[in-house]
């Protein structure tokens, strides 16, 4: 029987492992649990821990703090109503949470630029890696409260000195990753692009950074969680210009808006969450169809 | 002594081979043959013997310390014990990759891999990921991939050892049927006396490190081979003979 023959006569092993086709146990797999019981053990154990949070801050609001120092910790419905529900306190945290999203973002666009550069500049060379990684980890463990003075006698007390807090929080699980990534292609992969002659740059474009995707994004995940948190730090310290959401933390705290201070306090949450997700999202639209762990954690 | 690649009359030679590694492991020592067109040529030999390292040096991967190995190097297949597929391109984009490597234009390696997965019978599976494929299948597109060019020389580094048995024999088959219709030149690696018999014209057996050539065989069964030919005596009693100098080699 030629190869031909035994393709079309159904001779060949079934092409999948296990001799299923993947699509097919999916469906046979969610035909076993009802759809109903699959949203149930989604969703509920979040909304019961939900519950469980919510009763345990009623408990200390009303429950451990008197009226006097009830400013403490707030009851929900307050931070709701007050933060949340009056448009005038709401549309300010909003404002700020804006001018953070943008701090975040051009910090984070150019730590991907810087971290892509040198990491790939670093896979080119073991030289290069052992002169350049050592500085990478000193500026990581940098604590920013002792280099404040020195951002802003460098770059001010404006928008450019919070991008550089973001882009030093958040440069280094770019430079890692991506440099991992780089170096994660399978010796016999290499070995085939060395058979065929590939120069450098094919190898790179074709091997190296595919595979590196992975890596890539998981690094690229965790600092678009960083930028957000440098962005709020380096409102803190870097008040001038835009009011961001690091800013408006800081008066609430100062004036005692309990309400709107926990407002802040979620909706910064919920940006580095989104951020999270954004990126989750764009990673499994770009490697979930061929790389097994996409879509779940970094 | 330093290694040399020139085209000769035979498609692949080897001519006083030896290899020292740095650390001062002499992996093969003093090993000559030769594999010419129409040929197919398997070494079995222990675990550790420089099998593979012959390989890479037909290959040009690594460089041979004593002798020298004529080859066209511009044109060797080379299929490795994984199926070193890319796992982020689909099975026609992994089979079109030499073809791209090489420079040849997008048509051309369209029509290239579709010729070769055809071959395979891969037909249907264009559009997979390799990681919903199974092993048997990934080897099929690792060999088609490499058909793409049209080698002259195919080296083989035990391409089916990591796949089930029934698999393995119905590869074996089927690689005997592409040498059949192809008419390179073939050098194959395995640890299975049963398939190094099945698939070549001639057998040759490796001693334990450092390795060298201390049996040679040649394969009288007239191709197409059959499977029911695994049962024969004659096959029987070959595979027996190679068995014991294997043993032999072992010691």
């Amino acid at each position: 029987m030629s190869l031909q023959e035994s393709a079309e006569t159904g001779a060949i092993e079934s092409p999948f492992v296990g001799g299923a086709d993947p699509s097919t146990m999916n469906a046979g797999s969610m035909r076993l649990k009802s759809r109903g019981r699959v949203a149930a053990e989604t969703i509920l154990p979040p909304f019961v821990m939900g519950v469980i949070f919510i009763s345990f801050w009623y408990a200390v609001s009303y429950g451990v703090l008197d009226e006097r120092r009830r400013f403490l910790l707030r009851p929900p419905h307050q931070v709701l109503e007050v933060g949340f529900l009056d448009w005038n306190n709401f549309s300010e945290i909003l404002n700020g949470l804006l001018s953070s999203t943008k701090v975040a973002m051009i910090g984070l666009s150019i730590s991907i630029m810087i971290g892509f550069f040198l990491a790939t500049l670093m896979s080119q060379a073991k030289v290069v890696e052992r002169a350049i990684f050592p500085f990478m980890v000193t500026l990581q463990a940098i604590p920013i409260l002792a280099i404040v003075p020195l951002i802003s006698f460098w770059w001010g007390t404006g928008q450019r000195s919070r991008v550089v807090v973001c882009i030093i929080i958040s440069l280094f699980p770019i430079i890692v990753n991506t440099l991992f990534g780089l170096q994660s292609a399978e010796r016999g992969m290499h070995d085939l692009f060395t058979l065929h002659q590939a120069s450098r740059v094919t190898r790179l474009r074709k091997l190296m950074f595919p595979a590196a995707l992975p890596a890539i994004f998981a690094g690229l995940r965790i600092s678009a969680g960083l930028s957000v948190i440098g962005a709020i730090v380096g409102d803190f310290f870097f008040g001038l210009g835009d009011v961001g959401i690091g800013q408006l933390l800081r008066k609430y705290a100062n004036n005692l808006w309990g309400e709107q201070l926990l407002a802040a306090v979620i909706m910064s949450s919920a940006l580095g969450v989104t951020v999270f997700l954004i990126f989750g999202w764009i990673q499994n639209m770009a490697i979930g169809k061929w790389h097994d762990t996409a879509g779940g954690g970094a | 002594m330093t290694a040399t690649t020139t085209t000769t009359s035979k498609a692949l030679s080897f001519d006083g081979i030896g290899m020292t590694f740095p650390d001062g492991t002499e992996a093969l020592r003093d090993v000559s043959f030769s594999v010419d067109r129409g040929e197919f040529v398997t070494i079995v030999g222990p675990s550790g013997c420089g099998k593979s390292t012959l390989l890479k040096i037909a290959s040009g991967l690594l460089e041979n310390t004593e002798g020298t190995v004529s080859v066209d190097r511009e044109r060797i297949g080379y299929v490795f014990q994984d199926a070193t597929l890319l796992h982020w391109r689909t099975i026609q984009r992994n089979v079109e990759l030499f073809a791209e490597l090489h420079g040849i234009a997008k048509d051309e390696r369209r029509r290239l891999a579709k010729d070769a997965i055809d071959m395979v019978g891969l037909n249907g599976f264009e559009n997979h990921y390799p990681k919903s494929l199974s092993g048997g299948m990934k080897m099929r597109a690792s060999l088609a991939r490499t058909l793409t060019l049209q080698p002259p020389v195919f080296l083989f580094d035990e391409p089916f050892g990591a796949v089930d048995e029934i698999t393995r024999e119905h590869l074996n088959e089927e690689t005997q049927q592409l040498f059949q219709r192809e008419g390179f030149a073939g050098l194959f690696i395995t640890h299975s006396i049963g398939e190094a018999v099945f698939m070549s014209t001639r057998v040759l057996v490796m001693s334990a490190r450092p390795g060298q050539i201390v049996a040679e065989f040649d394969v009288p069964f007239e191709y197409p081979r059959k499977p029911e030919l695994r049962f024969d005596a004659a096959f029987a009693a070959l595979s027996g003979k190679v068995s014991a100098e294997l043993r032999g080699a072992h010691s």
